[in-house]
């Protein structure tokens, strides 16, 4: 499998993206530069996370801008599977990929610590290695991840499963005290409605080696592999 | 020609920054101020032939990239 891990500049989750799917995951992986014009030969994109163009004016407004994204949607509208992590959801709303925005936290600071997340939705390309219900533990490190929608857009994610993590207590409570950052519905992570993009804001590159704090995001990665390699 | 942009959040999205200014003023004895929505104002220096075809453009502008539709309504003044 060979994945596209897109740089924008600002990025600075590539690398950590880029380890796991090379080294861990045993993959195919290549950086692909923000003004790249083509996606030929990619099975999966990841959008890392980081501060693209300084998350000035509002986060990813204006990495969508770029040349590459047009792929990112053309492959996408193909079927591709395409992951945002963090900067990459920002930038995903933003170009209408995915519904909604994400806003500054609620209490208006940035946030970098663990959380955990129930895995709402396990039918999806993307976390098929878990169980539903499934808590994980992942750290988050953004200042706008607050997700919003119109209740329209809200009801429609709710009916067709669109939303797959949820920030919930390590008991797999959905209360307002988990969510960290004021996200409607305590969302933590969605995907489109044809299920073949997932926009999150935890990390999961960054939990899947026992020596950084835990593995539970390792599922995501070995959900893709399972879903490319069939 | 020159143009005034504001860009604001729309009723009833939630504007936490906001809230924290109007806490700020109703704790240095501005009690008067029942709400406060903080937004953005851009300056912008342009070539257009018209003061129309500036609007027109400015406000594609903004449909495009300066607001995002989803939280944020916009308002052009053209100047000059």
């Amino acid at each position: 499998m060979k994945f596209a891990i897109l740089v924008f500049p600002g990025s600075n989750c590539d690398h950590d993206c880029y380890h796991v799917v090379k080294h861990l995951m045993g993959q195919d992986a290549e950086y692909v530069w923000h003004k790249s014009t083509s996606l030929e030969g990619f099975d999966c994109v990841i959008l890392p996370g980081g501060f693209s163009y300084g998350d000035y004016l509002r986060t990813g407004s204006i990495a969508r801008f770029s040349p590459v994204m047009a792929e990112v949607e053309r492959f996408a509208g193909k079927g591709g599977l395409v992951l945002g992590i963090c900067n990459g959801f920002q930038i995903l709303c933003e170009a209408g990929i995915l519904p909604g925005v994400l806003m500054r936290n609620e209490g208006l600071k940035f946030i970098c610590k663990g959380v955990t997340v129930r895995v709402e939705n396990n039918g999806t390309p993307f976390t098929s290695s878990y169980s539903a219900g499934r808590v994980l533990s992942m750290p988050i490190a953004h200042a706008d991840g607050n997700y919003f929608a119109d209740d329209d857009t809200l009801k429609a994610l709710e009916d067709n499963g669109q939303i797959v993590f949820r920030y919930s207590t390590p008991d797999g409570r959905i209360t307002p005290g988990a969510n960290p950052n004021g996200s409607l519905g305590n969302i933590a992570g969605i995907v489109n409605r044809r299920g073949n993009v997932l926009g999150m804001m935890p990390h999961p590159e960054r939990a899947c080696e026992e020596e950084l704090g835990g593995t539970d995001g390792r599922g995501i990665f070995e959900s893709l592999i399972k879903a490319l390699g069939r | 020609m020159k143009a005034n942009v504001y860009v604001t959040l729309k009723k009833g999205v939630l504007d936490p920054q906001g809230k924290a200014v109007m806490g700020a003023l109703n704790s240095i004895s501005f009690k008067e101020v029942k709400d406060l929505r903080i937004g953005k104002f851009m300056e912008i220096e342009l070539d257009a032939d018209s003061r129309d075809e500036a609007e027109r453009r400015v406000e594609e502008m903004c449909r495009k990239l300066l607001a995002n539709p989803v939280i944020e309504d916009f308002k052009v003044e053209i100047k000059g």
